[in-house]
């Protein structure tokens, strides 16, 4: 039966980051997913900022691991070949009387050793802001704010931990751990692995990962945040992202860039029952709308394009990263709500310490690949470099997703890379997602699954086993 | 140097098939089409219901043998080059062309464009509808081209919200295929479709049809489970006590069609913010001149006779403009 050295239970983006980190190590190493892709949980529902540290309690451990992470990530980004945009953020005030909150936020988050923190006035916001509300009347400026696509961030960190020697198992829901001698034996749905040390990643669900072990003594919340995509076409609706005065539960609806160009306003903070729950609301949208006309009164419902709601996994106000006394060899990575993103490189470097303190050895490999080519995206690219490409391979000049400009070399591209579901596909190229949602291309984007992946096309998903597209093919007549 | 063209029409559907006749009728010699399907035709052939060429050609034809129709005159007339799996992915002001095919990216200018890229369904996300978002929701004219072409079953319980005429169209065909068609919800106190549509494709089959209705939740994790349905007042407001749930695992949305305009919005041609149709002082012209529009991205049309009579308008202004700039 196989050992491994470290085995990281769940693939979202804390879970990649750390497998990426490992691999540069001779170590053995598995990352085991329950879903039938990686970044199917929390990280594939945020805003996809890279926070610079503001609106974090002063000496937390969240707050101290954001700000490292900012920087952190941007080395990353470069070596994946995801982009980073350092954008900035304004955090608003509409009252003189606010004013003092500002310079409280800025005081805090200077502790942190945030970088490069101004207040600026109406002017500079006029000027810099000009879709702002002209009732706003000074900002907290953040100038390290960041934005990535949060799913390359996982599948891009998962590819290289995979070309460096590290295993990624999907559809490998973790069941059952026990502990032999010096490992731990895990049972899941795809069979035993057998671990020295174990990483429990496993964001929403790593209570009932941690309870496997005889740990209980926190559990996690879902929070849910509802979150509304606009039309591309509104691109350049602000350039900055747009926060309001933080309140206790979270920092706020705000007016989002995107990696991909769409703006996005959102999220709500609500706290739900069920770790399913991944339900839209009408309340939902009227908060959100509300809230963000505030900020840019020229916002237009009519521009939304798409909606979701993600699951922040809250355990307590900050995050839980430690090493398990009771259970040698056993590290928790629990409550990782926001800023998780943006923290993830550093809680990576944080576990390879706690896993030091456990007793693994760590040797550097002589060769880590560090870098990943870049990804092509059409809709990225200049007409010149889309040309050379299509010259060296004409399926760059087939075109299957009209809203985005995605090329059937891409979309096989993406499934070589990984992906198997309809989502996977989308998360990853960007067909489905623009304005008309996949009515022009699903039906391509399906058949170009089932051959890569030699499946009926009755098999292919949206997300996994119970998403199937079509429920059959057509009888005969 | 860029090459030039005379005339080039965006979108080989009916629209794009007439204007180019039209236009070599009235003398036009150098005509490139543009299709970004495998074939031209366009929406006609996933629509392989008849009931298309009463006023045109005086006959009930199948979408597809009124498409084949302009199929075969086109491609009869060698001054007319068509180019298919053709993108155009950028149109500019001065009327220069940017489209990739299989291969191949090329950058054309164009003396006159007639734009004739038909109209788009407006989703779910557009008419904002809570709940979840699992499988099986889908547009009408999506599941008509997974039925049609690709010869998949998108789903066996089905609810069709809107009753727009490809819903309609749609609800019979389901039924036909031996899924069960749960009903039809309207917000609007009638159909928005075609009365023979709502008689023969609904009363017939004795699909249950609810006016001043909508949809207001969606459930189901991994595949639509249920929806639920509640009635609405004048003011499309939801009245109290009216909810009810109904099962099924298909939710087909009709709720209208948008012209497609991207690319003359790149191109700085004014449209209307409201229906997205060029602002134009005349039937197929739009704000810049030489640059023309027809068809379902000029207009959403009830019938396609209607689209091709306006697009032989299209191809005569465009061949006239034409004289005149010489
Ligand atoms: C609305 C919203 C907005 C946010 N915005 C931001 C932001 O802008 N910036 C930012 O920095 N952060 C943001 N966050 C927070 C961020 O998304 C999370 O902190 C981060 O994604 C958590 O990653 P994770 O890897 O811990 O969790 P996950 O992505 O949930 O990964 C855990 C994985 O474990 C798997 N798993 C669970 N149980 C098992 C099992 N038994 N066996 C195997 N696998 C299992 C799950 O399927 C899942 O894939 C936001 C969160 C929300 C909800």
């Amino acid at each position: 039966m196989k050992r491994y050295d470290v085995v990281i239970i769940g693939g979202g983006v804390v879970g990649a980051s750390i497998a990426r980190k490992l691999s540069q190590y001779r170590l053995k190493i598995a990352l085991l997913e329950k879903e039938e892709e990686l970044a199917f949980g929390v990280s594939k529902s945020n805003s996809g900022i890279i926070h610079p540290g503001t609106q974090n309690p002063p000496n937390s451990l969240k707050g101290h691991l954001c700000v490292q992470g900012n920087y952190l990530m941007r080395k990353i980004a470069m070596d994946l070949g995801v982009d980073f945009k350092e954008v900035g953020e304004l955090i608003v005030a509409f009252q003189e009387n606010e004013i003092p909150e500002l310079l409280r936020l800025k005081k805090e988050a200077e502790l942190l050793g945030v970088p490069g923190l101004e207040i600026v006035d109406r002017a500079w916001l006029r000027k810099r802001e000009p879709n702002l509300n002209a009732e706003a009347c000074a900002a907290l400026y953040a100038p390290t704010a960041g934005i990535v696509s949060p799913y390359r961030v996982v599948y891009d960190n998962a590819e290289n931990a995979v070309r460096n020697g590290a295993e990624i198992h999907t559809l490998a829901e973790v069941e059952a751990i026990t502990k032999k001698d010096t490992f731990f034996v895990i049972r899941t749905k795809k069979g035993i692995f057998n671990a020295k040390y174990i990483v429990n990643s496993a964001g929403l669900f790593s209570d009932r990962i941690a309870n496997m072990v005889g740990i209980n003594d926190f559990y996690v919340h879902p929070r849910k945040g509802e979150e509304f995509l606009l039309d591309k076409k509104k691109e350049n609706l602000t350039n900055h992202l747009i926060f309001p005065l933080p309140t206790k539960t979270s920092k706020g609806i705000l007016i989002i860039k995107t990696s991909d160009g769409n703006p996005m306003i959102g999220p709500t903070a609500e706290d739900v029952e069920s770790k399913d729950d991944l339900s839209t609301s009408d309340e939902g949208l009227a908060k959100v709308i509300s809230a963000a006309k505030r900020l840019v009164p020229s916002i237009d419902e009519n521009d939304i394009i798409s909606y979701f709601a993600g699951l922040r996994p809250a355990s307590g106000k900050d995050f839980i990263i430690r090493r398990e006394k009771s259970v040698p060899g056993f590290i928790t990575v629990a409550g990782i709500q926001s800023p998780g993103l943006t923290a993830a490189p550093a809680i990576a470097a944080l576990v390879c310490r706690l896993l030091g303190e456990s007793g693994l050895t760590f040797k550097r490999k002589i060769f880590f690949h560090a870098h990943r080519k870049k990804t092509i995206h059409l809709f990225t690219i200049s007409p010149e470099h889309t040309k050379s490409l299509i010259r060296k391979d004409p399926a760059y000049g087939d075109i299957v997703c009209r809203c985005e400009i995605v090329s059937r070399k891409e979309i096989e591209d993406s499934i070589s890379r990984g992906a198997r579901t309809a989502d996977g596909v989308k998360f990853r190229t960007r067909a489905q997602a623009g304005r008309c949602h996949g009515t022009f291309c699903t039906s391509r984007v399906l058949k170009i699954l089932a051959e890569k992946c030699k499946k009926p096309v009755t098999e292919i998903t949206k997300r996994g086993k119970g998403s199937e597209i079509v429920k059959g093919e057509k009888r005969v007549a | 140097m860029l090459r030039e063209r005379e005339l080039i029409i965006v979108g080989g559907g009916p629209a794009g098939m007439a204007a180019a006749i039209a236009a070599h009728e009235s003398g036009v010699r150098d005509i490139l089409v543009l299709e970004r399907d495998y074939c031209l035709g366009g929406i006609l052939n996933q629509c392989i219901h008849t009931g298309f060429g009463i006023r045109h050609f005086k006959e009930v034809l199948a979408g597809p043998e009124y498409a084949d129709r302009y199929v075969n005159q086109i491609q009869s007339i060698p001054e007319i080059e068509i180019s298919i799996k053709s993108f155009v992915v950028k149109l500019t002001r001065e009327k220069v062309l940017t489209y990739l095919k299989p291969g191949q990216m090329h950058e054309v200018k164009a003396k006159a464009i007639i734009m004739a890229t038909g109209c788009r369904e407006r989703t779910r996300e557009m008419i904002h509808i809570a709940g979840t978002r699992p499988s099986g929701i889908f547009s009408a004219g999506l599941a008509q081209r997974l039925m049609n072409i690709d010869a998949l079953l998108p789903g066996k319980e089905v609810l069709v919200v809107g009753s727009g005429d490809i819903g309609l169209i749609m609800a019979r065909r389901f039924t036909l295929e031996g899924a069960k068609v749960k009903g039809v919800v309207e917000i609007a106190k009638t159909t928005r479709g075609l009365v023979r549509n709502r008689v023969q494709c609904i009363e017939d089959f004795n699909i249950p049809i609810y006016f001043s209705h909508k949809i207001s939740k969606i459930y189901g994790r991994n595949r639509v489970e249920a929806v639920d349905v509640v009635q609405v007042d004048d003011t499309y407001k939801e009245i109290q006590g009216t909810l009810f749930k109904v099962p099924c695992d298909t939710i087909l949305i009709s709720v209208g069609l948008i012209p497609e305009n991207e690319l003359m919005e790149m191109a700085g041609v004014k449209l209307d913010k409201k229906t997205n149709s060029p602002v134009s002082d005349g039937l197929n012209k739009t704000s810049i001149p030489g640059i023309f529009s027809c068809g379902n991205s000029f207009k959403v049309y009830d019938i396609v006779d209607s689209v091709t009579r306006d697009s032989i308008l299209a191809g005569h202004l465009a061949a006239e403009y034409l004289k005149g700039a010489k």
